[in-house]
C-alpha cells in the first residue's frame, strides 16, 4: 500500500491522446495537465490546450460568510482574473457559466453551509478560452477531493462561413467574422462596395460543457449566426471529441 | 471526426456499470457507477437446501455492504464520488459484504464522528472554547470535557493551546463537538498538548498512512531520537524532541515521507543516524 499512496508533486504532464496537431480526422489539440502544483489551496490544476494555458485552484468546503451561506447546500464561488488588466464583464459572464456547470455536477448537498470557491488564472490566452477553464476546474476540483456526481469537459467548435466544422479553434479561428473596412475616409457605402473585405473566419463560435457520465449537455454558450441543423452538428462533433478529454482525465488521474 | 464507435465506448464511465470485485485496486473515476455482488444461497438461516421465504419472489438479494468515504448508494448500486483507488475490507464477523471505500488524497479536513484530532484554541466564550480543527466551522469544546474537571474546578486553558480531543458530534448539519475524555471519564492521552513541540500540516493519506499498524515509518524514527508525537486525523502532527534541531529534522522527514520510496527513506535514516 506504501507505494501505492506516493503524491510526489503527482506532476503528470499528459501528451494529448492520440490527436496530433490538426490532421482532418481528429481536431483537437495537444494536451497537458498537471495537478497538485501550488501548495495552498486544497486543490489546484493547470490545463493546457495548444497554447492556451489556464491554472486553477480550489478553496473549500471552506468557512463561509453568513451572509453568503446557503443552509443545505455548499455555495460555490468561481473567480476568472485575465492574463492582463482587471476583471470585466466578460469575465463575470465566464464566471458565472462556469459556476452553473460546477454547481450542477458537485454534490453541494454533502458539505451545507460551507462555501467551494474556484479561483481561474488566464495563463495565456491562444483560443477556446471557456473550455480550457472549464477543464482546469474540473481537474483542480478532482485534486481537492470535493465529491462529485460525474466529471465535466469543455469542449469548443467554431463554425466556417462555409459550414465547415473546426474542433478546438486557435484565437484566429474564432474571430467572428466581420466587415473590414479597407477604404479611406468615412464615406457610408454598403457591404457590395469593393472596399470592403470580408474576413473569412468563425462565422459562429459555440462552446459546450458535458458530463462524463452520458456526455449530456451541462452548458452551452454560443457566439454568431448558426442553423439547427447546425448546432445539432456541432453537439454530435463536440460529444465525440469529449471522449478523447475524458479519456486524457482518466490517463493523467491514474496514479 | 469520424471516430471507430468502439475504441469510444470502451471509454465510457459509467455508462457500463462494472461489479465493484473487479475493480478493486483500480483507480476509480467520480460518475463511475459500481455493482453489489448478490448473496450466495448457502448462507440460509435453515441449513442446506433450505431458503428463507422471501415476500418480493422475483428481486435478487443484495449483500450488506457499507459504503465508506468516497461512495454513494444510488438505487442498488455505488455511485463514485470521489477520485482514487477502490479498497475492500471483508468483514470481520457476522455478515455482510464488508465495506468499499475510495482512497483519495485531499489537503481539507472534514470532521467526522470519533476521530482524534489536534485543534488550536481560537477563543474563550462563556463555557465554551472555539476550537480551529482546520474544517469548514471551528468545533466547540465544552470545559467540562476534560478529566477532572468541574465547575469548580476549570481547566487551564488559554486562546492558543493545541488541544487533542476526539469528536462527540460531527456530521454536515451541525456544528462539531469534540471532548478531551473517553465514554469512561478518563482523558487517555487526550487534553491540552503541553509546551514546545512543533506542529506542523500534512495531507490526510500521509496521517492516515503513518498511523497504519506496522509502519516502518515510524518504528524507524522512533529508533532516531527520543520523541513525542502526536497525530491528528485532521493533517496535523505535533512533534518534540530534546532539542530544537532534533526537532525539526524529524518534522522535515515526516513532511518528506510523503514523496519519498522507501530506499530514499532508509538512506535518509542510515546518515542521519550516523551523525
Amino acid at each position: 500500500m506504501e507505494e501505492e499512496m506516493h503524491t510526489d508533486a503527482k506532476i503528470r504532464a499528459e501528451i494529448g491522446t492520440g490527436c496530433s496537431p490538426r490532421g482532418p480526422g481528429c481536431s483537437l489539440r495537444h494536451f497537458a495537465c498537471e495537478q497538485n502544483l501550488l501548495s495552498r489551496p486544497d486543490g489546484s490544476a493547470s490545463f493546457l490546450q495548444g497554447d492556451t494555458s489556464v491554472l486553477a485552484g480550489v478553496y473549500g468546503p471552506a468557512e463561509v460568510k453568513v451572509s453568503k451561506e446557503i443552509f443545505n447546500k455548499a455555495t460555490l464561488e468561481v473567480i476568472l482574473r485575465p492574463k492582463i488588466g482587471l476583471p470585466g464583464v466578460a469575465e463575470k459572464s465566464r464566471e458565472r457559466l462556469i459556476r452553473n456547470t460546477c454547481e450542477a455536477v458537485v454534490l453541494g448537498t454533502l458539505h451545507p453551509r460551507t462555501s467551494i470557491t474556484v479561483v481561474l488564472q488566464v495563463v495565456s490566452d491562444a483560443g477556446s478560452l471557456l473550455a480550457c477553464c472549464l477543464n482546469a476546474a474540473c481537474m483542480a476540483l478532482v485534486d481537492a477531493g470535493v465529491p462529485m456526481r460525474a466529471l465535466f469537459c469543455g469542449v469548443t467548435c467554431a463554425l466556417d462561413s462555409d459550414g465547415t466544422l473546426v474542433l478546438d479553434p486557435t484565437s484566429k479561428q474564432e474571430k467572428v467574422s466581420t466587415w473590414l473596412w479597407k477604404g479611406r475616409g468615412l464615406e457610408a457605402k454598403g457591404p457590395e462596395s469593393p472596399q470592403w473585405d470580408w474576413l473569412q473566419e468563425a462565422r459562429a463560435v459555440l462552446t459546450f460543457a458535458l458530463d462524463s457520465v452520458e456526455r449530456k449537455l451541462l452548458m452551452s454558450s454560443t457566439k454568431g449566426l448558426y442553423s439547427d441543423s447546425e448546432l445539432q452538428q456541432c453537439l454530435a462533433a463536440a460529444q465525440a471529441a469529449s471522449q478523447h478529454v475524458f479519456r486524457f482525465y482518466r490517463e493523467s488521474l491514474q496514479r | 471526426m469520424a471516430e471507430p464507435v468502439s475504441v469510444a465506448a470502451e471509454y465510457l464511465a459509467g455508462s457500463r456499470a462494472r461489479a465493484a470485485r473487479t475493480v478493486l485496486g483500480q483507480v476509480v473515476l467520480p460518475g463511475e457507477e459500481l455493482l453489489l455482488p448478490e448473496q450466495e444461497d448457502a448462507e440460509g438461516p435453515g441449513g442446506a437446501g433450505e431458503r428463507p421465504l422471501s415476500l418480493n419472489a422475483g428481486a435478487r438479494s443484495r449483500v450488506r455492504v457499507v459504503c465508506g468515504p468516497g461512495l454513494r448508494r444510488c438505487g442498488d448500486r455505488l455511485l463514485v464520488t470521489k477520485c482514487g483507488r477502490l479498497r475492500h475490507k471483508e468483514p470481520g464477523s457476522g455478515s455482510g459484504g464488508g465495506v468499499y471505500w475510495v482512497d483519495s488524497q485531499q489537503k481539507r479536513y472534514v470532521p467526522v464522528k470519533g476521530d482524534h484530532v489536534i485543534g488550536i484554541v481560537t477563543a474563550k466564550s462563556g463555557d465554551i472554547f472555539k476550537v480551529d480543527v482546520g474544517g469548514s466551522e471551528p468545533a466547540s469544546l465544552s470545559y467540562l470535557s476534560f478529566e477532572g474537571a468541574t465547575k469548580r474546578n476549570r481547566p487551564n486553558v488559554q486562546v492558543g493551546d493545541l488541544i487533542y480531543g476526539q469528536f462527540v458530534v460531527a456530521n454536515k448539519d451541525m456544528e462539531p463537538e469534540m471532548v478531551c475524555i473517553d465514554s469512561c471519564g478518563r482523558a487517555n492521552g487526550m487534553g491540552v498538548i503541553g509546551q514546545d513541540g512543533l506542529l506542523f500540516k500534512v495531507t490526510l493519506g500521509l496521517i492516515r498512512k503513518l498511523l497504519a499498524p506496522d509502519c516502518e515509518i515510524i518504528q524507524e524514527v522512533g529508533k532516531l531520537y527520543p520523541l513525542e508525537i502526536v497525530f491528528g486525523m485532521n493533517g496535523r502532527i505535533w512533534v518534540k524532541a530534546k532539542t530544537i534541531q532534533q526537532t525539526l529534522i524529524l518534522a522535515n522527514i515526516l513532511e518528506a515521507c510523503e514523496h519519498m520510496t522507501s530506499d530514499q527513506r532508509k538512506q535518509i535514516f542510515s546518515r542521519l543516524a550516523e551523525s
